[in-house]
């Protein structure tokens, strides 16, 4: 391997030249190159009135990017709110990932600096707009000030202000050292939307020219002068420790260099990863599996399935539902479960670390950067301020990168390791340690009056509460807020509603968010219930829907929309169903989808047909609403259709994709988007898509087949049954 | 030592010939751009093309490529469909977090060098190898369309 002597300052530029001699150069103004802040900190900007924007007496603009990308086009839309409000054009900015700085870049919604549910675009909207127009007015007020001139008489456009009466013009970059002695004001106003040249419309993501080439810096991509790789095989067991291993036999594979045997976990240092997974398989690992050895998924059920018997914690309540279920003319109850699911990104978990007496650097690819530096500060001993997160675009997120489990682990090794060391997880490894969905049990239940209305809707949801773990502060009175999200919101003018949370961890396997959060667990169960609902009432399902959205014409306007453009009640070839599902939660988004599948003799499912209405308030790059919705529909197919880990002998049964099927190109259904344009407040959109999905599925099998199926994933329900 | 030709240039590489041709690309010669993500040739991120051919890079030995030409994401673009593929991709926006979309490309771009004018079928029979998390396949579908009428 060729190694450098490189400063730190040269770091990113050394690392993507070793990278088949181009250079990316995001230093040097690249614009859709990205660079780590910490990593190479550009000259001293010349003006930088908050942890967002610097301007450089070059007049070179650097957007600091406190959200991570992993997909979900946060590195176009973060960057269209600081340029609307700053007047530049996205094609005149660089991006940098920001740095862990809890102070400056906290999502708002979760008080610490975190991408996920679906929170970007509505916890940043207005601070960065207010980040751009503060330096915005900065820039003007020194321009006014050199011509002595009202600042009113100026305007700011791509990066130059103009003094309107006279056509005098001065760009940022002249004017960043006179913007800088400026005070910083209070609350510098921000646009009209009305006056919006750029949120709104669509925006070329700002990631995608690297991304098509090879460019794109990963976790995984990161090289260092002297850097091991390493490989590991953790207790396939949850708790379990090394019973023996046969190290001579990996240090004699050609390029194994250590064995590093912490207990839980063993690591293979070698100069590749190649020598570094047959020195894997070479040591033979043999496990003492601990308390958890004999655990299998139906332990798991039968525990979620007494908790179910019990009261949980009220988490909404109207009326008196259970008297009114007792009473009403039609009662109709049903258990639902939803499996483990994983996550898998395609990009392996994966950290590099260089562990020295004085600091810690730390190069991986996390959603929640403070977190990695945390737990790096407290496996070493070191203050924060001398532990270095280096962050990178992800390989998917998913929420799986929302822990930090293996940032602590390539951090425990690489205290064993002299220089620096990149630990990447096989793929066998990713699936058997992942932190997973959890598996929820749900009871509901319902009462009809004559006409088959509902007269009122019992909702118990059974499951862990990883909020308590998460963020302790948000798990109040016994409830977690994930938990019931979608659920406590539920829009149907129903008279008499309770909705329960019965906490019931079973620590047999970590869980944690999965795409879609709450709702992807909870809209499965609600709307298929409804569905039910609408079954007992032999009343079309959208029309039965409809009747109780009178209080919710958002709700009613996308669930319309979607029915149109789908064609709903046009007949169908034999075989196939039209499946309809709504969301609403705490994300702010209204969704409506309608698919159509069929299922074939034989049983197998196939899905044609996904069309959705979507109404997520105020648009900031309509484009990515639309790619985040196919690409959300497409996850939640794969979950709803084949997602399930299994446990056995407390191991996880399935280890990579022949086993943990996904949706591939030849299973991908057509998918249409309809957008509803207002101005209300922007929406979370990265998840409902996911989210909406699995109910509109079973709902179209049942279409199909007449089979209600209350247990994912469908497939293996359809062939089982 | 082994001799590889990789996006035009020579290069040697002290490896064992069993050595999957991904990792020499990614620890070896430093060419990051073809990716890890199952090591089965079950995921297709780590497609690169051999002489032409899609291949997945981790399952292919290093001695497979002995007097075969090896192009990787990070030169596909000097080629005209590779050229082509990219535009498309970009045209399209078919990207997000962007990890298997190397893959993709090699895959895509080996199609319509040969087929320029790729059905649907051809398109699943070429591309369901390369598995997307994001789920951007009606996006991989419709730029390969694209990239196919200019080919």
């Amino acid at each position: 391997m060729t190694t450098h002597t490189v400063s730190r300052r040269d770091f990113v530029v050394v690392l993507t030249a070793t990278g088949g001699g181009l250079l990316l150069g995001c230093r040097v103004g690249d614009r859709s190159g990205v660079a780590t802040a910490a990593a190479a900190p550009p000259e001293p900007p010349a003006f930088a009135p908050n942890a967002f924007i610097r301007i450089g007496s070059d007049g070179r603009v650097t957007l600091v990017m406190n959200q991570v990308e992993m997909g979900q086009g946060t590195y176009t839309s973060m960057p269209m709110l600081l340029a609307e409000e700053l007047e530049v054009g996205l094609d005149q900015v660089q991006l940098e990932h920001a740095p862990p700085n809890d102070k400056l870049y906290a999502n708002p919604f979760f008080g610490d600096q975190e991408t996920g549910g679906s929170s970007s675009v509505r916890g940043f909207y207005e601070p960065l707009r207010r980040a751009g127009a503060t330096a915005r007015t900065m820039l003007v007020a020194a321009a006014a000030q050199t011509w002595d001139v009202n600042p009113a008489s100026c305007r700011a456009k791509r990066g130059v202000v103009t003094h309107t009466p006279s056509g005098r013009t001065l760009t940022y970059g002249a004017l960043a050292d006179k913007a800088a002695k400026l005070p910083v004001p209070d609350k510098a106003p921000l646009k009209d939307p009305k006056d919006f040249t750029l949120i709104g419309t669509p925006a070329k993501r700002l990631d995608a020219p690297d991304k098509v080439n090879g460019k794109a810096q990963y976790g995984i991509d990161v090289r260092l002068p002297g850097m091991k790789v390493a490989t590991v095989a953790a207790s396939p067991v949850l708790g379990g420790k090394v019973a023996g291993l046969d190290e001579a036999k990996a240090m004699a594979i050609a390029g194994v260099r250590q064995i590093v045997n912490l207990g839980d976990v063993v690591a293979v240092v070698a100069d590749h990863m190649w020598a570094a997974k047959q020195g894997l398989a070479a040591l033979a690992i043999r496990w003492d599996d601990g308390p958890n050895g004999n655990v299998s998924t139906a332990d798991v059920v039968q525990g979620l399935d007494a908790a179910s018997q019990q009261p949980g914690v009220v988490a909404r309540t109207q009326g008196d539902a259970v008297a009114a279920i007792a009473g009403a003319a039609k009662k109709i109850d049903a258990v639902y479960q939803v499996p483990f699911l994983a996550h898998a990104p395609l990009e392996p978990m994966n950290c590099t670390v260089h562990v020295r007496k004085d600091g810690c650097e730390v190069w991986t690819g996390s959603q929640t950067v403070t977190r990695a530096q945390g737990t790096a500060a407290r496996v070493t001993g070191l203050p924060l301020e001398q532990v270095v997160v280096h962050n990178h675009l992800l390989g998917g997120g998913f929420g799986r990168r929302l822990e930090y489990d293996w940032v602590t682990q390539a951090v425990r090794i690489g205290q064993q390791v002299e220089g620096p060391v990149k630990v990447v997880w096989t793929r066998e490894e990713d699936m058997q340690h992942e932190f997973y969905r959890p598996y929820y049990y749900d009871r509901m239940a319902a009462g009809l009056d004559g006409g088959g209305k509902p007269v009122a809707w019992t909702h118990r949801i059974v499951g862990p509460a990883i909020v308590a773990r998460y963020l302790p502060p948000g798990f109040r009175n016994g409830i977690d807020p994930d938990g019931v999200d979608a659920a406590v919101q539920l829009l149907y003018d129903i008279p008499a509603i309770q909705v329960e949370f019965v906490r019931h961890e079973e620590p047999v396997l970590n869980t944690t968010f999965w795409r879609g959060v709450g709702p992807t667990h909870n809209v499965f169960v609600i709307e298929s219930f409804m569905d039910e609902l609408a079954v007992a009432a032999k009343a079309d399902p959208v029309a039965y829907r409809r009747a109780l959205l009178g209080k919710a014409p958002r709700a009613r306007a996308v669930l319309d929309l979607a029915a149109k453009a789908a064609g709903w009640g046009q007949p169908l070839p034999a075989g196939r169903g039209r499946g309809v599902a709504l969301l609403f939660s705490a994300w702010g988004s209204y969704l409506a989808e309608v698919a159509e599948v069929e299922v074939s003799k034989e049983g197998e499912l196939r899905v044609h047909r996904i069309v959705c209405a979507v109404d997520c308030g105020t648009v900031i790059n309509p484009d990515t609403v639309k790619a985040q919705i196919e690409g959300g529909v497409n996850f939640g197919i794969s979950g709803a259709l084949w997602g399930e880990i299994t446990l056995k002998n407390g191991r996880v049964e399935q280890s990579n994709f022949h086993d943990y099927r996904v949706l591939r190109m030849n299973d991908a259904p057509k998918i249409e988007v309809h957008l509803v344009r207002n101005l209300e407040a922007p929406g979370g959109l990265g998840e409902p898509g996911t989210s909406v999905t699995a109910p509109a599925l079973a709902n179209a099998v049942f279409a199909a087949t007449g089979k209600r199926i209350r247990r994912l994933p469908l497939q293996a329900q359809l062939r089982s049954s | 030592m082994a001799t590889l030709n990789i996006n035009g240039r020579d290069v040697t590489v002290d490896v064992p010939a069993d050595m999957p041709i991904l990792w020499v690309l990614r620890d070896v010669v430093g060419l990051t751009g073809t990716k890890f993500g199952c090591g089965m040739a079950l995921c297709g991120a780590c497609t690169i093309q051999l002489d032409g051919q899609p291949t997945r890079s981790c399952v292919t030995p290093v001695a497979a490529a002995a007097g075969k030409k090896i192009t990787t994401i990070e030169a596909i673009g000097e080629t005209p469909a590779g050229k082509k593929v990219q535009q498309a991709w970009l045209d399209l926006e078919v990207v997000q977090c962007g990890y298997c979309q190397s893959g993709q490309i090699m895959s895509a771009s080996a199609l319509i060098a040969k087929n320029t004018h790729p059905s649907d079928a051809d398109i699943d029979g070429a591309m369901s190898g390369n598995i997307c998390r994001c789920g951007t396949y009606p996006r991989v579908r419709a730029a390969i369309k694209q990239a196919a009428k200019g080919a």
